[in-house]
């Protein structure tokens, strides 16, 4: 068994005076896919958030409890949020790429991180990214073309180009395929799938067979609490606890 | 039967919703035409009013270059010709103007010809100096009254003491136009000279420039300003009681009338800090002050508009919050801040008050060239021509308001095509 990669313990979350999240503790593997699932609202998409501090951004969101990665407090004021977020890429649920060109999309992390010395390793990182998104064969002739002008599915995975470019460890996906078709979307699954060879990855999703298909691990979230984690065969066939047995099953959520 | 009733009930209810509809457009479209034909009255008014300033009456006069008159001699020197006695030339080509003048009659010709011409005649002699001792054909400017005589404005049938020209000299202005020794060519002195107390040689250069440096003064004032507050208050103010008191008060402030700004700019600006009187450079610090909170407001509306997933994806590849703000936020807003800057401008530059207050009114006769040499600015002009009693001054308000609405037209163009030139969607 790989080792722990992200060690989240007793995580409170708090929008204002209503709570979000009660008591979240989770154990995360190294190289393995965590599906996060659940009905709307329940919470999952705010644990994510945690993990790389974009509830910052969310003034009334206060968080407390402990979340360590790789064995470092990442819950607290000392926390340098820059490094941590260049460990721990993100993919949102709406592609949102920026307006400029395919090649400056990815090329941004990369640049203001100084993690190229010239213009020759810049392009190298550029395309081997989308080489892993499984994108550059679709654009490697019009890389100067905008991002905004790709499908959907594209410019999905060029975030997640964008994302890995800056050679994170782990990469938070926030429902990735909400907005996209069933082609795009078996792309992307195949997509997650050789991905994690080589990192993290926490999925949210509401797509039962999607967790099924892509994970290893899968959590039910229900109202703010983590009602069960285990082995995605094992959830999803034989689950300990009824409420994820009436989820999985469709009878509520 | 029941059903039947109730069917009835929803089809005239649909006629009467479908007529609301019909009618709806119909006042709508009422009211765009009324305003249309509100603005093609004004623009009208002011064109037929304004457009004859864009021509003046020029007199064929003829002038002998003598020498002995001028006293210069063909080998002076130039600084001596500046010296030479052009209006004693002026004076004999006047008296020579018809056959046979009587003194009284003299006195009457004179004044159908511009104060100008004593600098046109010197002119044309400095500018071809080998015309000494020839006599010369010149076009010089004619006075304002023969000039809006000849136009139609000045009436031959009111009583003769209250006519700005007398029966003798109507006699002789009908003689010239009868000779061909009158006519009206383009104005040039409209777009190169500034203001006069005679209206044929008054212009709005200085004005325009007076204009072109007071906003100059205030988008280098306020441009910097406007971004940093709105980047400050919409991308890294905290939400607090203090920030919220200053959001409401720069809404208070874009809407004090603009008389209070010109107070603000007499008091502090020229009473305490002494800055010079009448320039573009307080006229435009005190704009600048009164169009703030407009681009402001602008440029916040702008930043709020860009979607929040763009720096959400900057800042989880790492990005700081300045950077995130500076490299995706900012520039995908900077089409609606050039907009609102642009419109704060246009708003600065028909503002007439505040320039009243801090003595840009007053009568300054040349062009400025610097941001503290005193000027005049268009509105304000435009103010000092409706005034004045003489009847030249007429069309050249009107004339000096379709340069300041080309002038605005000009800024809301340019604001378009930034718009379209910058705006990128996502």
């Amino acid at each position: 068994m790989s080792n722990s990669k992200i060690l989240a313990n007793g995580v409170d979350v708090y929008y204002g005076s209503k709570q979000a999240l009660f008591g979240i503790s989770m154990d995360i593997k190294e190289k393995e896919v965590t599906a996060l699932i659940g009905p709307s609202g329940c919470g999952k998409s705010t644990f994510l958030r945690c993990i790389n501090r974009m509830n910052d951004l969310i003034e009334i969101c206060k968080v407390s409890g402990s979340i360590k990665v790789d064995n470092e407090e990442i819950i607290s004021e000392k926390t340098d949020v820059v490094s941590l977020r260049s460990k721990i890429g993100m993919v949102f649920q709406k592609p949102n790429p920026f307006p400029k060109s395919i090649f400056d999309n990815v090329a941004y992390g990369p640049t203001i991180h100084g993690l190229v010395d010239s213009k020759n390793e810049l392009e190298e990182i550029v395309h081997s990214s989308l080489k892993k998104a499984g994108l550059f064969d679709e654009v490697k002739d019009r890389l100067n073309e905008p991002g905004t002008s790709l499908s959907g599915g594209q410019q999905q995975r060029l975030c997640i180009a964008r994302a890995i470019a800056v050679n994170p460890e782990i990469i938070l996906m926030d429902e990735p395929c909400s907005a996209l078709d069933p082609i795009a979307t078996a792309i992307i699954e195949e997509l997650i799938d050789e991905l994690r060879l080589n990192y993290t990855i926490i999925i949210v999703t509401h797509s039962m067979q999607q967790a099924a298909r892509v994970s290893q691990k899968t959590c039910f979230f229900h109202l703010g609490e983590l009602i069960e984690t285990g082995e995605t065969n094992k959830i999803f066939t034989n689950p300990d606890n009824t409420k994820t047995q009436d989820y999985i099953t469709g009878r509520f959520g | 039967m029941n059903n039947s009733i109730a069917k009835e009930k929803i089809i005239s209810l649909r006629k009467k919703r479908s007529l609301e509809d019909m009618r709806f457009k119909y006042y709508g479209f009422t009211a765009m035409c009324l305003s249309l034909a509100v603005l093609v009255f004004l623009l009208y008014t002011i064109f037929s009013k304004g457009y004859t300033a864009f021509q003046k009456t020029i007199v064929l006069l003829e002038v002998d270059y003598n020498q002995e008159v001028l006293k210069l001699t063909p080998d002076s020197s130039d600084e001596d010709m500046e010296k030479g006695k052009f209006f004693r030339v002026k004076k004999q080509a006047i008296e020579n103007f018809f056959p046979d003048l009587s003194k009284s009659d003299i006195k009457l010709v004179k004044k159908l010809f511009s104060i100008n011409v004593d600098k046109e005649i010197k002119d044309y002699f400095l500018d071809n100096p080998e015309v000494i001792n020839t006599k010369q054909q010149i076009w010089v400017t004619a006075h304002s009254d023969v000039d809006q005589l000849l136009k139609g404005n000045l009436r031959r049938d009111v009583p003769e003491d209250r006519r700005k020209l007398n029966d003798i000299q109507l006699s002789y202005v009908d003689q010239l136009v009868e000779e061909n020794r009158v006519k009206q060519v383009f104005n040039n002195f409209f777009f190169t000279k500034a203001d006069s107390r005679h209206p044929e040689i008054a212009g709005v250069a200085g004005s325009f420039m007076g204009s072109l440096f007071t906003l100059f003064t205030v988008f280098i004032l306020s441009f910097p300003i406007a971004i940093g507050a709105s980047v400050y208050l919409e991308e890294f103010a905290p939400k607090n009681r203090i920030t919220e008191l200053i959001e409401v008060n720069i809404s208070n402030l874009a809407a004090v009338p603009s008389i209070v700004f010109g107070l603000l700019g007499l008091g502090v600006l020229l009473n305490v800090f002494g800055l010079p009187r009448s320039t573009p450079l307080v006229g435009g610090s005190v704009l600048a002050l009164m169009t703030l909170p407009t681009i402001i407001i602008a440029c916040r509306a702008s930043l709020k508009a860009v979607p929040p997933s763009i720096k959400e994806g900057a800042l989880a590849v790492g990005a700081t919050k300045t950077q995130a703000v500076f490299h995706h936020v900012v520039p995908l807003a900077l089409p609606g801040t050039l907009t609102g800057t642009i419109i704060g401008l246009a708003q600065a530059l028909g503002e007439t008050a505040p320039l009243i207050m801090i003595g840009m009114i007053a009568f300054i006769p040349n062009i400025p060239t610097g941001l503290t040499e005193p000027s005049a600015a268009l509105p304000v002009q435009i103010y000092l021509w409706v005034e004045s009693a003489e009847r030249g001054f007429q069309e050249k308000s009107a004339a000096a308001i379709m340069v300041i609405l080309i002038f605005l037209f000009m800024m809301n163009a340019i604001a378009v095509f930034l718009r379209n030139r910058f705006e990128r969607k996502w």
